[in-house]
């Protein structure tokens, strides 16, 4: 066992996620992490705030710029970027975080709500001021109680120390930051789609342009960033954007956290940076369960394409993981092992995306109920030949042509999937079953015996 | 009108918070939810008339979002996440387990109404998957996750609540 693995076992043991560049993750979980007393003694929290308070805005964005800190919600747009597009105008305009984590596979803005919302509160505050904006709403998905809890309670201390609220620490600068809860839609992740959630409307994504920057809440210029995205906001201004920057590549700065789950050893959130590989980060987080041999990996939330075992040493930035015919996403790593059958795991995916799907666009709607019920046809044995061409087919019909980048999200799985294990899918066929459980279960060998039946 | 006084303030009191007054419907329909279990059609015309807006607006919404039950769900509602990662760690046996113990199908509310089953999308907790979310407005159980969950811990969970609820309602016999 290497060394790193046994570290990764110690702290695991420990309760304790990996430490390697802890922006976040320092003391995500120390006793009181989310705790206004903790966060300004230990982790030097709203020092940031005060530091900012004396400076240009015009300056803070820069900073940003320079960090080449890049949205952590699943697009990778540069965040300084989207500040600076900001509207000019008198508007009122309005800040939104982006709480509602719902892409499958993603679980550490529910880490960073319940054990760091002093970081949010902060990077929310020093992005209001940086966009001259005065009211602030952090979008929460309707099923997060607990996180909901803790965030109201660091809310109410960041009123008291006068963080928040009218003149913010003896300036002239107010802010009023509100929770808004969902109620239970994937898609008011998109962010037009949480505008229209906010407004108490349903979530249906928005035609674009008008971007939010122009037309957002309420019709007023918006500003939305991830919770993560904004977690991070303090410590650039705190250290410096080019020590954010040197962590990173050279067109992505800093750490992320990336959220690991399925058959690994340790599942978990870890924050490294955004040099290491595939390879490297499933080896950190204990390997693939019980000894079993890797399969597959999904890199980047249930919206990405599906990297074969052999496709692993690739680095976890974006545009690298985009040259891999993939996506970085919201940096959730799905482990699949031997026993996994890729048609099964494909055709759990879709039934997700049929099921959320929100159906304004025909493409959209239509598409994503077809492939779901093509690959469960196939999975249970009722597929034909000519169902893995259509596959491919209504993929093409969907991709680039909808409001939202939603049926594109949809075509990530299937097409990969279809294009990576084409010969478990003509198993399928060929057996009228599943091979996986004709031989009474996961078969770590199935792959070999079948082959005979060709 | 049959809002409670408790749900009418706390939506006067958001009033401040949003530029117009149809933001208030999502907290409002919540809050319904959280007080009565589920929203009747009833409940979304006292909506409509409170915050002035068509019904056709308020039914929309209701049905739009999968967390607002529209019919009556039993007093403890599991909710068990079905997606890919709780998947690959024997979610669907632990669908199995929960149908077997309770008598009922993925979907069914059991015949004493105590138990409803449900299967929900991801719900951000897929590093201690498998999970399963709980709603008891009876028990006071709001949004709880019970993660890293096992057959027997499933188990146990309904068996400790059919006790409690069999309990509370032989209080409420002797009471009559
Ligand atoms: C279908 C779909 C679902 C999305 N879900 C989320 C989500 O749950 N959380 C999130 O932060 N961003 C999500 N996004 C991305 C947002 O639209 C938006 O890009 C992001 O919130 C911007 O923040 P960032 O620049 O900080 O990443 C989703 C996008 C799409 C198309
Ligand atoms: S692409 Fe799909 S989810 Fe997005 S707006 Fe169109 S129908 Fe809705
Ligand atoms: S897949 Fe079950 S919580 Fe994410």
């Amino acid at each position: 066992m290497g060394e790193e693995v046994k570290r990764v076992k110690r702290i695991k043991a420990e309760g304790k996620v990996v430490m390697d560049y802890s922006i976040l993750t320092k003391f995500i979980y120390e006793k009181d992490s989310h705790t206004i007393d903790f966060y300004r003694e230990k982790s030097s929290g709203y020092k940031a705030l005060s530091k900012v308070l004396t400076m240009n805005p015009e300056t803070i964005i820069d900073e940003v710029k320079k960090s080449n800190l890049r949205g952590r919600g699943g697009a990778g747009f540069p965040t300084g970027i989207k500040w600076s597009l900001r509207s000019k105008d008198n508007r009122p305009k309005y800040l939104v975080c982006n709480g509602d984590e719902g892409e499958p596979g993603t679980f550490k803005d529910r880490l960073l709500l319940s054990r760091l919302p002093h970081n949010l509160i902060e990077g929310m505050i020093i992005a209001a001021y940086a966009l001259s904006t005065h009211i602030g709403y952090v979008y929460l998905r309707g099923e997060f109680a607990k996180e909901y809890r803790v965030l109201e309670a660091a809310i109410k201390e960041a009123y008291a120390a006068r963080f928040l609220g009218k003149d913010i620490l003896g300036s002239s600068f107010s802010f009023d930051l509100y929770l808004y809860r969902g109620a239970g839609a994937y898609i008011c992740g998109e962010e037009t789609g949480l505008l229209n959630s906010l407004e108490g409307k349903s979530g249906r994504p928005r035609i674009k342009p008008p971007y939010p920057a122009q037309f957002g809440v309420f019709g007023m210029p918006t500003c939305v960033n991830n919770v993560e995205t904004f977690a991070v906001v303090p410590w650039i201004i705190r250290e410096g954007a080019e020590a954010f920057a040197n962590i990173g590549t050279e067109k992505s700065g800093g750490s992320r956290l990336f959220s690991v789950s399925g058959h690994i050893t340790h599942p978990g959130v870890y924050e490294l940076p955004l040099t290491v590989t595939l390879r490297e980060l499933i080896d950190k987080c204990g390997g693939v369960r019980d000894g079993k041999k890797l399969k597959a990996v999904i890199p980047g939330g249930a919206s990405s394409a599906i990297l074969t075992h052999q496709e692993i040493d690739v680095a976890m930035d974006f545009d690298s993981l985009v040259k891999a015919g993939t996506m970085a996403g919201s940096g959730a790593v799905i482990v699949l092992d031997e026993t996994v059958c890729i048609v099964e795991a494909a055709s759990i995916i879709l039934k997700f995306f049929e099921h959320e799907s929100c159906g304004q666009c025909s493409q959209c709607r239509e598409g994503s109920h077809w492939l779901a019920r093509i690959f469960h046809r196939i999975e249970r044995g009722e597929g034909t030949t000519s169902d893995l061409n259509l596959i491919p087919e209504i993929c093409s019909n969907m991709a680039g042509q909808t409001i939202c980048a939603f049926a594109d999200a949809v075509t990530g799985p299937a097409l990969s999937a279809i294009k990576k294990f084409k010969k478990e899918f003509e198993e399928h066929v060929f057996l009228k079953g599943c091979p996986f459980k004709i031989n009474n279960g996961p078969n770590p060998n199935g792959e070999k015996e079948l082959s005979n039946v060709f | 009108m049959e809002l409670s006084e408790q749900i009418k303030n706390m939506i006067y009191e958001m009033k401040e918070q949003f530029l117009s007054d149809e933001a208030l419907l999502i907290p409002l329909l919540r809050a319904i939810q959280e007080e009565k279990g589920y929203i009747s059609f009833n409940t979304m015309k006292d909506a409509a008339l409170f915050l002035n807006l068509p019904l056709k607006r308020v039914r929309e919404v209701a049905t739009f979002y999968t967390m607002f039950n529209k019919t009556p769900v039993g007093k403890v509602h599991l909710q068990i996440c079905s997606n890919i990662s709780c998947w690959l760690r024997g979610a669907d046996h632990l669908v199995h387990c929960a149908e077997k113990r309770l008598g009922i199908k993925l979907g069914e509310t059991t015949f004493d109404k105590h138990f409803t089953l449900s299967s929900v999308e991801c719900l951000a907790a897929c590093g201690t998957a498998p999970v399963m979310q709980v709603n008891s407005s009876e028990l006071t159980i709001h949004e709880e996750y019970y993660e890293e969950l096992t057959e027997s811990k499933l188990i146990e969970l309904i068996d400790k609540w059919a006790k409690k609820l069999n309990e509370l309602n032989e209080l409420k016999q002797r009471e009559k």
